[in-house]
C-alpha cells in the first residue's frame, strides 16, 4: 500500500481538544429521479400513498433508534430525534409535497426532493445562524423519507477503536446511529459553529474540526489523522515526531481540563470558612459561555464601550437595551455589573470628536463627559434600566472623584427611571448602584462615599496610574507603574475598611484582581469579591481553597509593615511558590 | 377565543427542542392556536412553519387561541412559556 504523505488542513475548531485516530470516510449516495410525468389519477393516488407511507416508515425508524439500548442515546440526541419525529410528520411539508404530486404531477420522489431543496435554500437564506444550520436538519429528515419512498435502508454504522469520522457534513441521523463509543472525532468538509456536527460534538466533548474544504474528502480509510479541535487543524498522515508531540499535548489537555472541572462547581472557601465572590469582567453576550464555563458566579464588570466602537454614530436606545439584554439573558440569574460608559482617555470614537488635551487621562473623559452630555447619559441608563427585566443588572460609575459626581449621576438615573415609568416601561426600580474606586482623592474618601451607594468596586489600574503619576500608556516609565507600592496598597486598604464598616459590598475589577501574587494580600485585607477574565478564575479560586483566612491575614498584616514594593513583591512571591 | 402575549425568555429562542415540545402540547387540544410574531402569523402546528418565524430571545410574541377547550389550552400554555421554557 502507498502511503501519502503528510497533509495539514485549516478548517474551524468547534469542540477543543486533541484526536489521534484512523480515518472513517462517510460517502454519500445520491438519488437519480426518473423524470416521469403522472399521467393518470391512479398514478397520483399511487404516488401520494407512497409518500404517506414512506412518512410512518420514516418515523418507525426513528422509534427503533430510540429504543435500541445499544446506542444508549444521551438526553440531547433523543431530543434531536423528537425534533426530527416533529419535521418528518410535519403538516406543512405534507401539503406541500402531496400539492406539487397534484399539480406538477411528478413522482413522490422528486416531488419530496424539490419541496426540500426549497425548504433548505429558505432557512439558509435566515438571517440567523442557529436557523442556517437547521437547513441540515431538513436536509436529513427529507433523506430519511426519501431512503424508503427508493427503498435503501440505512443501517447503522459500527466503527473500530479510536475512528475518526471524515464526512461531507454529518446529520443528525448519522451522529444518532453511529456507535459513537468509539468515535473519537469528526472532520467535516461543510458546517459552521452551530451545525449540528459541532453541536453533537460540543455535547458529547468530541474534538471536531468543520468546513475543512475539499482537500479533506480526498482521505483514504484507515489513513491517520491527528485532529486539533481548538485551532481548527486536521493533519493527516502525520509523522512520528509530530504523533508523538501531539500525543503529550492531548495528555496535558487532559489533566488541564480535568482540574478544571473538577474547580468549576466548588465554590471559593477558604479552608478557615470565608467565602469568596469569583466573577468575571466581559466586553459582550458572547463572553458570557466561559464565565459560565469557569464557574464565574457573574460579572464584576461590563464594559459597555465594545457597542460604542466600530460604528459611525451614537448607538440608539433600543440598539443599547438589547445589547445589555442579550448579557442579562444569558446570565442565568447571576449579578452583572453594567459600568456605564468608559470613553476619553485612550478610547476615542470617531464620531464623538474629543479636541486633543494635552493629558487626556486627566481630562474630558468617562463620568465627566456622560455628566456633561446628559442626553447620551440617559440613554444609557434608560437602556439599562429596560434590561433589568431580564437579568440582576447593577449599575456602576466609573471616574468618580467626589461625592458630587454621584449625587449628580443618581440624579439622572432618576429621571431616566421617571422617564420609563411615564411611559409605562418595566424596570426593577431598586436597582443596586455603585461606583468604581479607581481615583485617589475617592479611595481617600471611601467613608464619605459610601453613604451613598451600594457597592464599591476597585479599578487597580487607573487607581495605580494616578495614585503614582504614572501614564501607563507610556513605554518609558512602565517600570514605574506599580501596584504593589506601599502607597496603593494603603489606598486599596482604605477603601476596603471603609466599605466594611459602611456595610457596604467591596470588589476590585483591575488587573490585580486576577494576579496570584495578591490574592492572599487582598483577601487578608477583607476583599469579599474578585473580578476578572474568566480564563484567569480556576488559577485564583485554587489558590482561595487551599489557603485560610487567617494566613492571609498575617500576610496582609506583614505586607502593610515594609516600606517598598520590591521587598512585598520578594516576600509575596515567597508566600505563592 | 383568547389572545396571549409572551416574552421568550429562554437565550436560545424558541428552538428545535422547545418548538417540539410546543407542537406537541397544542396537539393534545382541539382548539385551533396561531402564533403571530410582528406582521407574520402561522398555525402553530408546523414545525418548519414555527421554525422559520426565528423567535428569539427576548422577542414579544401573540397566541391567538380559538376552540371549545381554549380556557384549557391557554392555561396549559401559560405554563409553557412561564415556566418550562426557561429550562430549555
Amino acid at each position: 500500500m502507498y502511503l501519502r504523505k503528510m497533509e495539514k488542513i485549516n478548517g474551524t475548531g468547534v469542540s477543543p481538544g486533541i484526536s489521534i485516530g484512523k480515518a472513517f470516510v462517510v460517502k454519500k449516495a445520491e438519488t437519480a429521479f426518473s423524470g416521469i410525468v403522472l399521467t393518470t389519477e391512479a398514478e397520483i393516488i399511487e404516488e401520494i400513498a407512497a409518500f404517506n407511507t414512506s412518512v410512518v416508515l420514516a418515523l418507525n425508524e426513528i422509534e427503533t433508534i430510540k429504543a435500541d439500548s445499544e446506542l444508549s442515546l444521551q438526553e440531547d440526541a433523543l431530543a434531536i430525534l423528537e425534533a426530527q419525529i416533529e419535521l418528518i410528520s410535519d403538516p406543512q411539508i405534507a401539503e406541500d409535497v402531496i400539492e406539487k404530486i397534484k399539480s406538477e404531477r411528478k413522482k413522490a420522489n422528486h416531488s419530496l426532493a424539490e419541496v426540500i431543496a426549497n425548504l433548505v435554500l429558505v432557512f439558509e437564506a435566515m438571517d440567523d445562524e442557529y436557523m442556517q444550520a437547521r437547513a441540515a436538519d431538513i436536509k436529513d429528515i427529507g433523506n430519511r423519507i426519501l431512503g424508503h419512498l427508493n427503498k435503501q435502508l440505512k443501517q447503522p454504522a459500527k466503527f473500530k477503536q479510536d475512528t475518526i469520522i471524515i464526512a461531507d457534513d454529518i446529520s443528525p441521523s448519522d451522529t444518532i446511529a453511529m456507535d459513537i463509543k468509539h468515535v473519537i472525532g469528526f472532520a467535516t468538509r461543510a458546517g459552521s459553529k452551530t451545525s449540528h456536527a459541532a453541536i453533537i460534538a460540543k455535547a458529547k466533548g468530541i474534538p471536531a474540526v468543520v468546513g475543512c474544504g475539499e482537500e479533506l474528502l480526498t482521505m483514504q480509510n484507515d489513513d491517520v489523522v491527528i485532529l486539533d479541535g481548538k485551532k481548527g487543524l486536521v493533519y493527516i498522515n502525520p509523522d512520528d515526531q509530530l504523533i508523538k508531540d501531539y500525543q503529550i499535548k492531548r495528555e496535558e489537555q487532559i489533566r488541564q481540563a480535568e482540574k478544571l472541572k473538577a474547580l468549576k462547581d466548588a465554590a471559593a472557601i477558604t479552608t478557615d470558612g470565608e467565602r469568596i465572590v469569583l466573577s468575571a469582567n466581559i466586553s459582550g453576550a458572547d463572553d458570557m459561555e466561559g464565565v459560565h464555563d469557569n464557574g464565574g458566579e457573574g460579572v464584576g464588570l461590563f464594559r459597555t464601550e465594545l457597542l460604542f466602537m466600530n460604528r459611525d454614530s451614537f448607538p440608539t436606545e433600543d440598539e443599547q437595551f438589547g445589547f445589555y439584554k442579550q448579557v442579562a439573558l444569558q446570565s442565568k440569574g447571576k449579578p452583572i455589573i453594567v459600568r456605564t460608559i468608559d470613553i476619553g482617555g485612550d478610547k476615542q470614537l470617531p464620531y464623538f470628536n474629543i479636541p486633543n488635551e494635552l493629558n487626556p487621562f486627566l481630562g474630558y473623559r468617562a463620568i465627566r463627559i456622560c455628566l456633561d452630555q446628559t442626553a447620551l447619559f440617559i440613554t444609557q441608563l434608560k437602556a439599562i434600566l429596560r434590561a433589568t427585566v431580564f437579568g440582576d443588572l447593577k449599575i456602576m460609575f466609573p471616574m468618580i472623584s467626589g461625592i458630587q459626581e454621584i449625587r449628580a449621576a443618581k440624579k439622572i438615573l432618576r429621571e431616566a427611571k421617571e422617564a420609563l415609568s411615564a411611559a409605562n416601561v418595566p424596570f426593577k426600580a431598586g436597582i443596586e448602584v455603585g461606583i468604581m474606586i479607581e481615583i485617589p482623592s475617592a479611595a481617600v474618601t471611601a467613608d464619605i462615599l459610601a453613604k451613598e451607594v451600594d457597592f464599591f468596586s476597585i479599578g487597580t489600574n487607573d487607581l495605580c496610574q494616578y495614585t503614582l503619576a504614572v501614564d501607563r500608556v507610556n513605554e518609558k516609565i512602565t517600570h514605574l507603574y506599580d501596584p504593589f507600592n506601599p502607597g496603593v496598597l494603603r489606598l486599596i486598604e482604605n477603601v476596603i475598611v471603609q466599605a466594611k464598616k459602611y456595610q457596604i459590598h467591596v470588589g476590585m475589577c483591575g488587573e490585580m484582581a486576577g494576579d496570584p501574587m495578591a490574592t492572599l494580600l487582598l483577601l487578608g485585607m477583607g476583599l469579599e469579591g474578585f473580578s476578572m477574565s474568566a480564563s484567569s478564575i480556576p488559577a485564583i479560586k485554587n489558590i482561595i481553597i487551599n489557603s485560610s483566612k487567617a494566613k492571609a491575614k498575617l500576610i496582609y498584616q506583614k505586607v502593610m509593615g515594609m516600606d517598598n514594593s520590591e521587598e512585598i513583591i520578594a516576600y509575596l512571591k515567597t508566600q505563592t511558590e | 377565543m383568547i389572545t396571549k402575549d409572551y416574552i421568550i425568555m429562554a437565550p436560545q429562542g424558541l428552538h428545535a427542542r422547545p418548538a417540539t415540545t410546543l407542537i406537541r402540547l397544542v396537539k393534545n387540544f382541539k382548539s385551533i392556536v396561531n402564533i403571530q410574531k410582528g406582521a407574520k402569523i402561522t398555525r402553530l402546528n408546523s414545525m418548519i412553519n414555527l421554525l422559520s418565524m426565528t423567535i428569539k430571545g427576548g422577542d414579544t410574541i401573540k397566541l391567538i387561541i380559538d376552540g371549545e377547550d381554549e380556557t384549557n389550552a391557554a392555561e396549559a400554555l401559560d405554563q409553557f412559556f412561564a415556566e418550562e421554557l426557561k429550562d430549555l
